[in-house]
């Protein structure tokens, strides 16, 4: 699950880039990417709670974008670090995800703590095919 | 960094970019800076400046400030004014972080006394004020109570004891946005919010103690109106907004804004991150009265911040808060947008004020200014980095050609990456306790993204905000302790 901070794209904020060679790949790695700006070490994180997430969009990039912000919404109203077990993506007609997260409630003494995401932003968010996968750029406004 | 070749220089402080500049621009765009700020400047700010000025219903300019950088949509520092009955309302002008703002007070305690105490201070601020990633307040609210006091704002800290009369009168609106509709946020960000009341967050967001030291006075007498009157004296000054709840409400309506403005009401726009709707139209008006909620969970969440600080400052020294003169200046905010009555062309006329990253500075006899500041002028908290310093400006008469707006901050210069990679949080922490600054963090990298290289000199920002006539300088103050999230 590749992803990789840019340093030159938000000044303020933190930009990254992530990939995989599935759809479902790239969305793993970029709610990890995200996961990661929150804290540090994310393989930390226990299995002690799981979330299933349901969403649909008519636009796959914006299904990303509602995805991303999903795993804000957790960590703010439920204190929950989560990561990706399952995630399946379909098209049908409006696409569809549905995903298995697991985690465990954010310990400040367990997880060094790292940013707290603000938002996940429309600039210059992306999510593109290319030969090897899918790629997805994304800032966060911390 | 090069500036656009059609930038044009007015005057020694204010630049346009003329219509011509980009297609679809209705007004010219003006930055305010100095010949070193302007040099300095991203190109996100030219850019997304004349993308402002596309915007619908845009009224003289779309502006930028002399701390300006790149932002989501508009500039940081960006302020354009629309007619409420043909222009647009867009969150990308007002702020993920609806309402972030800074609040100051003094105490009648002086540099020599609080130095010996400092850590003690610092410490249990720091736990008392809790910062940083999934923090909560101290309050045990439900979601009803929530509700509210997005409608009430501070005047509900009041009814519950929680602020002094004057802590209201010396708040922007009275820390209240009338017209706050509870039913126009969404549960999600109700959720994110309502056991965050009293924290500071993350980011560049901070509590600090201060000195004003008398060779940094350029105004005693506004000084002495604000509440300085002893040499080295100590202040407080914090920075923060209205956490989870205000960016959950930016982020459901910029997702309503792009849904709606090109099918329904046939606007288009550069960036997505300047999706907007009409003022006047039933989504502009539910993101307005949304706004308002987020903006009044913010002065609840700086009220309960100053309580806390009241109670540390009152345990450290056995003394109660009154006997510490623990009053507030002012609260400002520097992330919203409010309906305002400007002249132009000698006419009175009610706008649709956006600023982002840039503060309102309302000059002497103005209405909305505290009565007790009627000749002074509006104060006005510019916040600097945490190593070299923050500022207490006035509002003045010259400052209606930008709406009566000023600068908020330094400005990043540096990427939080970048200064991650140059400074180790601990070793800073080090190096400035050597200098006199005890600072604590709940996070290292936090606080190495946070050093003070990484910022623009805030006196360059500061004295350009006074050329420019925008705002006044009163008095500097310097940093000797801060918490950070």
């Amino acid at each position: 699950m590749p992803y990789r901070y840019l340093g030159d794209i938000a000044t303020a904020d933190v930009a990254f880039e992530a990939t995989g060679k599935s759809l479902e790949e790239a969305f793993t790695s970029a709610a990890e990417a995200t996961l990661n700006v929150m804290i540090d070490e994310p393989d930390r994180i226990e299995r002690k709670e799981a979330v299933d997430v349901e969403l649909e969009n008519d636009d796959l990039e914006m299904l990303l974008f509602d995805f991303l912000n999903e795993l804000v919404y957790y960590k703010d109203s439920r204190k929950l670090l989560l990561r990706v077990d399952e995630i399946k993506i379909e098209d049908e007609g409006q696409f569809r995800l549905a995903a298995k997260l697991y985690g465990e409630k954010l310990d400040p003494l367990k997880h060094p703590l790292g940013a707290d995401v603000k938002a996940v932003t429309l600039h210059r968010f992306s999510l593109s095919k290319s030969d090897d996968g899918w790629k997805a750029t994304a800032v966060l406004d911390i | 960094m090069a500036t656009p070749s059609a930038l044009k220089r007015i005057s020694d402080t204010i630049w346009e970019l003329p219509r011509g500049y980009k297609e679809g621009m209705l007004v010219p765009a003006r930055i305010f800076a100095t010949e070193k700020l302007i040099r300095e400047m991203d190109d996100g700010v030219f850019e997304q400046v004349t993308n402002v000025a596309c915007l619908p219903g845009i009224v003289n300019y779309a502006y930028c400030m002399p701390d300006g950088h790149w932002g989501y949509g508009f500039p940081i520092g960006g302020m354009a004014a629309f007619d409420p009955k043909t222009g647009v309302i867009s969150p990308g002008g007002i702020g993920f972080d609806i309402n972030c703002g800074m609040r100051l007070l003094t105490t009648n305690l002086t540099l020599e006394e609080v130095r010996p105490r400092i850590k003690e201070l610092v410490d249990m601020l720091f736990y008392r004020v809790p910062s940083g990633v999934g923090s909560t307040g101290f309050l045990r609210l439900s979601q009803d109570e929530f509700r509210d006091i997005i409608e009430e704002g501070s005047r509900w800290c009041l009814k519950r004891g929680f602020a002094w009369p004057e802590d209201i009168e010396l708040t922007e609106e009275r820390g209240c946005f009338e017209g706050a509709d509870a039913n126009k946020v969404s549960r999600k960000s109700i959720e994110r919010g309502f056991d965050q009341v009293g924290t500071l967050g993350s980011g560049n967001h901070y509590c600090e103690i201060q000195v004003a030291r008398p060779e940094n006075v350029f105004d005693s007498e506004l000084a002495r109106t604000f509440g300085f009157t002893l040499p080295n004296q100590i202040a407080v000054m914090f920075h923060c907004g209205s956490r989870g709840f205000g960016h959950q409400v930016a982020t459901d309506y910029l997702q309503t804004f792009l849904k709606v403005m090109e099918p329904r009401y046939g606007i288009k726009v550069r960036d997505r991150e300047l999706a907007c709707a009409p003022f006047n139209s039933k989504e502009g008006q539910d993101y307005f009265a949304a706004m308002k909620c987020a903006a009044n969970m913010a002065f609840v969440n700086r009220q309960m911040i100053l309580h806390r600080i009241r109670e540390v400052f009152s345990v450290v020294f056995n003394r109660s808060p009154e006997d510490l003169g623990l009053n507030m200046v002012y609260d400002v905010t520097h992330n919203t947008a409010k309906l305002e009555e400007h002249t132009i062309d000698g006419k009175k006329t009610r706008l649709l004020v956006h600023r982002k990253g840039a503060t309102r500075a309302f000059a002497p006899g103005m209405e909305g200014v505290p009565a007790r500041y009627k000749e002074a002028g509006q104060p006005v908290i510019i916040g600097g980095s945490m190593e070299t310093g923050s500022y207490l400006l006035a509002g003045v008469k010259t400052g209606g050609h930008a709406f009566y707006t000023t600068a908020h901050g330094s400005g990043r210069t540096m990427s939080r990456h970048q200064a991650k990679r140059m400074y180790r949080g601990s070793s800073l922490q080090h190096d400035m306790e050597e200098r006199g600054i005890y600072v604590r963090s709940v996070t290292w990298g936090g606080l190495a993204e946070e050093a003070g290289a990484a910022y623009k000199q805030i006196d360059d920002v500061v004295e350009a905000t006074e050329l420019a006539g925008l705002s006044k300088r009163v008095l500097r103050l310097l940093p000797i302790g801060n918490i950070k999230g």
